[in-house]
């Protein structure tokens, strides 16, 4: 390699060094965002990992549980989903989707795609109440206020949208299968879907909701 | 009833297709930078979804397990080198291409030595590669090469392939016969970058290239883009 080390390309290379490694040795601050951390993921940075599963593990199980309605499915779909981000983050751009958004977008997929081929999904969601937890970090405490946002939120849809919504997302049903549910036309459905999501953004920027 | 892809989106934000109709959502997502958009939007509102589900907390050891898994994968980053046209003739782009994975590595390691230790593991692949004799295998329909080392594990190195359009990414799949195997995902730009495979590449595989959605696919979509034989 000594050869090709001496050759224009290499000094070319050499020559572009610089701004990048500047940027990575810049003085470490507090916290790295959550975007930071994705990006540090594609670099294989392991502590970057567990960084965002504290951030996003909590919320992440606590959807996986609800769609899966069972400890163990819900630890699996979280588990293939952070893999599946430890895999990807080369692909995220977040220009796209803040980081949250990305990693939930893997945990609810993950966790549809589990409760599909479990069959757990014929029941309705309940409205479970969420069980008590115990004394709460911060990120916990974030969590749960936004939590109580968005369903305050939620409960100003109208009916049938929340209704389409909620099967959907925390049932796992599938377009066609709410319309049989429902007995709606699937244009219905998908029209329920649709505006239910759009006054639901609405919704949660009136409310100063933040996307993670 | 209408047809119109475009009225999938939100059964698409909130995960409510069949398999059959994602699929076939997906591929004119690829296409549709209006509905990227539009998706962009309905995402929010979606993850949002997931704040108001609050379960249970999560046993202790499954950040470890997650953590660990991570670690036993055996891959490492993609790394990106410094944006740059390297103008490479195909003759040759083998040997450039291998020179450049070396060049550029050295350059990302020294970047890295005074910094936090964080990319070792990556690093750390790499490095063993280089360090087992690899040779280098020619991309068939795209300028750069396959590295092999003895032990199988692999790097593509790409050189001026286009950036994966939004919505997508180049998925790099080991073939031994039997069902393709995912090796890693990347985006692809400008330059040549390497991509340490995350599957080990045994002689006589065929490595293969395939666009797909940008979660990466279980089985590679055709056309194969562009592929090496590690004969």
């Amino acid at each position: 390699m000594s050869a090709a080390a001496q050759s224009p390309i290499a000094i070319s290379v050499v020559g572009l060094g610089a701004p990048w490694s500047e940027r990575r040795m810049s003085p470490a601050v507090p916290q790295r965002s959550d975007e930071e951390l994705v990006e540090a993921v594609a670099r294989a940075d392991e502590d970057a990992l567990g960084e965002l599963y504290d951030r996003f593990g909590r919320v992440a199980y606590g959807l996986a549980f609800k769609i899966l309605r069972d400890a163990s499915l819900a630890e699996d779909a979280v588990q293939e989903a952070f893999l599946q981000a430890w895999r990807g983050a080369g692909a995220y751009q977040r220009d796209r989707a803040k980081a949250g958004t990305w990693l939930l977008t893997f945990v609810h997929r993950r966790a549809v795609d589990l409760v599909r081929r479990e069959e757990r999904r014929r029941t309705v969601p309940a409205d479970s109440a969420p069980e008590p937890s115990g004394p709460g970090s911060d990120e916990t405490v974030v969590a749960r206020s936004r939590g109580e946002v968005v369903r305050s939120a939620l409960s100003r849809l109208p009916d049938e949208q929340r209704e389409a919504i909620e099967l959907a997302y925390y049932g796992g049903l599938t377009q066609s299968e709410l319309a049989e549910r429902l007995g709606q036309p699937l244009g219905t459905i998908k029209s329920r879907m649709f505006t239910g999501l759009q006054r639901l953004r609405v919704l949660l920027a009136e409310a100063g909701y933040e996307s993670a | 009833m209408s047809n119109d892809p475009h009225d999938l989106l939100a059964a698409y934000a909130l995960d409510a297709l069949a398999d059959d109709e994602r699929e076939r959502f997906e591929r004119h997502l690829s296409e549709c930078a209006d509905c990227t958009e539009q998706l962009a939007l309905l995402r929010e509102p979606v993850a949002a979804l997931a704040y108001a589900a609050e379960g249970p907390v999560p046993p202790e050891e499954l950040r470890d397990r997650i953590v660990e898994g991570a670690r036993a994968e055996p891959r490492a980053a993609v790394i990106k080198l410094p944006r740059r046209n390297w103008a490479l003739g195909t003759a040759a782009t083998v040997a450039a291409a291998a020179a450049c994975l070396a060049i550029g590595l050295g350059i990302w390691a020294n970047s890295l030595s005074n910094s936090l230790d964080r990319e070792r593991s990556a690093r750390a692949a790499i490095d063993q590669l280089l360090a087992e004799n690899a040779t280098a295998k020619p991309l068939i329909g795209a300028n750069g090469s396959l590295i092999v080392a003895r032990s199988g594990r692999a790097a593509l190195v790409v050189c001026g392939l286009a950036e994966a359009p939004s919505a997508k990414t180049y998925e790099a799949w080991v073939i031994t016969g039997k069902s393709p195997e995912s090796a890693g995902l990347f985006r692809g730009g400008s330059g040549c970058s390497p991509h340490v495979l995350t599957q080990r590449v045994p002689e006589n595989a065929t490595v293969a290239v395939t666009l797909e959605r940008a979660e990466g696919a279980d089985s590679p979509t055709l056309p194969i883009l562009f592929r090496a034989e590690a004969t």
